[in-house]
Formats: C-alpha cells, sequence, structure tokens
C-alpha cells in the first residue's frame, strides 16, 4: 500500500491533500493508497486576514473553519504536531508518541516568526503575522493619536513579502480617514538598497511610498531594539526613534525539520521544479519551508501543490513524475483601505504592477471569501 | 587569488537578488570587529549592492576578485 503523510494543515498541504483524494479515488477505494494530513490544530486559519485584523476589519469566523470541513472525506486527518520526521525509517512522530508511516512524505509546515532572535523586539515591537500579534496591534492603533509609526523589515525572507508595504499604505488610509495624518509621521525601513527585494516591486512602490508623505530608509538592518528608549540601532549605525514599531520579525522553518536533518541553513533544500527534497528520497516539500528564490505566500503553496499532487499521483501509478513547478506567484497589493493593484510572475517573467483601483480591491476582497474554495482544491 | 586571511567563506552562487547580499550581512552581523568574510555571488546586482552597503556600514571592502561569471568580494568588519 501508499502511505501519504502530508505534514501541515496550511494551505499547501490542505490543497495537496484534496487533490490526490480527488486523483486517487479509486485507487483509495480498493485500498491501495492511503493519505493522511497531520497538523497541529484542529482549525484552519486563513493567514492574510491578520493584515485586516490589525485594522478591526475582519473577525475570527471570517478566517477560521475547521479542518475537518475542508478536507475531501477519503483524507485522513490527524491532529498531532509533529515532533520529528525518522527519514531512515520512514516515519513521523506526533507530540503524543505516535509513529505515522509513510512511502511518500510531503512537507507544507510552514513557517513561523521567531521575533527573539532580534533583541528587543518581542519586547518593544508590534507585528502582524499571528491572530495575536494582529489583534494587538489593532489596539495599539485605535488608541495611537500622534508621533513616528515605522514599519520595519528585519527578517527576510518572510511571509507575504508585500505585505510591509499593504500595512504602511494602510496606515496612511487609516490615519487619514481618521483626521489624524497630520500628526503621525510613518516611516519604512527595508534591509537592502531599495524598498522591495523583487526590482520591479520597489521601483513600483518608491513613489507610491514617496506620493503618500511615507519616510522609507533603506540599507537598514535592524541589530537591536531598546525598549526603554525607543530605539532601533542597525548594522549601518544608524539609531532611528519611534513611538509605534512595527518590525516584520526573522523567520524560521518549524524545529522538527532541522532537529531531523531536513534543514539547510535554515530551510529545506528542494528542487526549484520537482519540488522533491534534495537528498530524500520519497519527500517533497512546498510552501514557506522550503528554500526556494520564490515568494512565501499562499499563491506559491497553492500553485505548488498542483505540482506536487500530480508528481505523487504519478508515482503511486508506477509512471515518471512529470509535472513542473515553474516559480507562479500571484499576489494582491493593497494600496490604502480601497484601492489595491496585483501581480502576477515566475522564474522567468517579472512582475509588472498595474494601476491600483477599486476593482482589484474588490477582487481581493472577494478572494478572501472564495479562499475555502481554494483550500477545498475547487479553483 | 587573494592574499588576505579569510575568517568565514560563503557559498551564495545560485542565489538570486538580494540573495547574497543578505548572505553577507547575516555573516557580518554574526562577526567580530576585525573579521574578514568572503562572498561568492553570481548575481550581477552584487557588484553594485555589495560595495554599497560595505561603504554605508563602514566596512571595508578589500577586494573584488572576478573569475568567469562568478564574483568573490572580500570584506572586513571594520566597527
Amino acid at each position: 500500500m501508499h502511505d501519504i503523510v502530508i505534514a501541515g494543515g496550511g494551505v499547501g498541504g490542505t490543497v495537496v491533500a484534496n487533490l490526490l483524494a480527488e486523483e486517487l479515488a479509486p485507487e483509495i477505494s480498493l485500498g491501495k493508497v492511503r493519505i493522511r494530513l497531520i497538523t497541529d490544530r484542529p482549525e484552519h486559519v486563513y493567514k492574510p486576514a491578520f493584515l485586516y485584523l490589525a485594522f478591526g476589519r475582519t473577525a475570527p469566523t471570517a478566517y477560521r473553519r475547521p479542518q475537518r470541513e475542508l478536507l475531501h472525506p477519503r483524507v485522513e486527518l490527524v491532529v498531532d504536531p509533529v515532533l520529528a520526521v525518522d527519514t531512515s525509517q520512514r516515519r513521523v512522530i506526533g507530540d503524543s508518541g505516535q509513529a505515522y508511516a509513510y512511502s511518500r512524505l510531503v512537507l507544507a509546515p510552514g513557517a513561523q516568526v521567531v521575533p527573539e532572535r532580534t533583541p528587543g523586539l518581542a519586547e518593544a515591537g508590534e507585528q502582524f503575522y499571528t491572530e495575536e500579534g494582529a489583534a494587538r496591534l489593532y489596539r495599539r492603533l485605535e488608541g495611537f493619536t500622534g508621533g513616528s509609526v515605522v514599519v520595519s523589515v528585519i527578517g527576510v525572507p518572510h511571509m507575504c513579502p508585500v505585505a510591509p508595504l499593504e500595512m504602511i499604505f494602510m496606515l496612511d488610509a487609516f490615519f487619514r480617514q481618521r483626521g489624524r495624518r497630520d500628526q503621525v509621521e510613518l516611516i519604512y525601513t527595508y534591509p537592502i538598497n531599495r524598498v522591495h527585494s523583487n526590482p520591479a516591486i520597489a521601483e513600483w512602490a518608491a513613489p507610491e511610498l514617496e506620493s503618500r508623505g511615507i519616510r522609507t530608509e533603506t540599507f537598514f538592518n535592524v541589530e537591536r531594539i531598546d525598549p526603554q528608549q525607543k530605539v532601533i540601532e542597525t548594522l549601518e549605525g544608524t539609531s532611528l526613534p519611534f513611538d509605534l514599531l512595527i518590525g516584520i520579525p526573522e523567520h524560521a522553518a518549524p524545529p522538527f525539520l532541522e532537529s531531523s536533518g531536513l534543514t539547510d541553513a535554515g530551510w529545506v533544500p528542494t528542487d526549484r521544479h520537482t519540488l522533491r527534497v534534495k537528498g530524500h528520497e520519497g519527500i517533497y516539500a512546498l510552501g514557506d519551508v522550503t528554500d526556494l528564490p520564490v515568494s512565501k505566500a499562499g499563491s506559491v503553496a497553492h500553485y505548488q501543490a498542483a505540482t506536487v499532487a500530480a508528481n505523487l499521483a504519478a508515482e503511486v501509478r508506477g509512471l515518471p513524475p512529470a509535472a513542473r513547478y515553474q516559480g507562479k506567484t500571484f499576489c494582491f497589493i493593497e494600496t490604502g483601505t480601497d484601492q489595491a493593484t496585483f501581480v502576477e510572475f515566475d522564474y522567468d517573467h517579472p512582475p509588472r504592477p498595474v494601476r491600483p483601483s477599486r476593482w482589484i480591491h474588490w477582487a481581493k476582497m472577494a478572494y478572501n471569501q472564495s479562499y475555502w474554495l481554494t483550500a477545498r482544491g475547487v479553483i | 587569488m587573494t592574499q588576505f586571511a579569510v575568517d568565514r567563506e560563503i557559498d551564495a552562487r545560485g542565489s538570486a537578488c538580494p540573495g547574497p547580499l543578505m548572505e553577507l550581512i547575516r555573516a557580518m552581523k554574526a562577526s567580530r570587529k576585525g573579521q574578514v568574510v568572503a562572498l561568492l555571488s553570481e548575481d550581477q546586482g552584487s557588484k553594485v549592492d555589495v560595495p554599497q552597503w560595505v561603504e554605508k556600514a563602514g566596512h571595508k571592502l578589500l577586494a573584488v576578485e572576478e573569475d568567469g561569471n562568478v564574483t568573490r568580494f572580500i570584506v572586513q568588519k571594520a566597527r
């Protein structure tokens, strides 16, 4: 029997599971294939909602669903945080002590934020990459009457590479709508010598930031934060005071991947086209944990899921895994609270942002609702 | 080859912009004053980004060596 284990219940793992269950329905019925999805919680969370949560514009009922409801009935759901992968014995060990044998393994556990890696950040900074962080930031913003707000990209790579730009654009709109923009200085910082790692997005964003009166600091690599003095100190020797700091923390793969010998320099070494984990037979990786030069974004995991599912289905049937991921990425970019643009690109074609419009913002709002169809593998 | 004693060598070949620069920044953060880091990059953008960042951060670019499409930057942490 083919025992397929998927570690991770985010968009990547969920879509792989659903596509495989649909494709391999005959083999599952005959008892030739079993698909198990192992995740650390019973609920599925749509993380892009946290950006809106930070402005009080969404609620848990909109971004949480029971994982079981999203999975094909033929997928077995296991709620048991993964502690280790024993690649020599081909089994996943859960927190419960249970071992889950696999013949094929998919690694899709996502990335996590590690603010503790930057001295002072956890004490002095807010962030919107977790549900708790976004809810806390909303309370800070509602009570913020004036001063300097710094959105600082500290860790690269991080989830949703355009989110810090969206955050600063939405802050600008938020304070304008409340008549407080003239009492607030907005500052955006980035580690390299432009405002985004992707040159095309940086070229588009720089004048957008300038036109809103948002100050930018580049070549700005945060070394430490003084929580008492409320000052950021950089590797470049500069200091920047703040009243409210929204820091994009460093990210990391879940610790079990490193302790299981599945990472290199922090991330899972993955073939950029086949999505096979390098050096390990029968293991695929997708989403935020790979070392690929693509965005750590839901759309990437979504597109990669189709490649992984097709290759796994082929292997089960004794065929060569011929599907290839070409780096496809799609991101909406909110440019305020009622306008947005989008970018679409792949390994060979750079993005070309279009003029922001209300239509694109509404498309994003519609996608936030229809995401549940994506998770089910429908769209 | 360089005559500088290199404390740490980072092979960022195959890493696309801004990967090599971020690798260098991480290495410099972890280094002590006076230590020397070498960075190997195939990315053409590094030829601009790396010297600019080294100057802004107040470190010393000891040498830039080219071998085919690979550039080796040798940087000393100066503060």
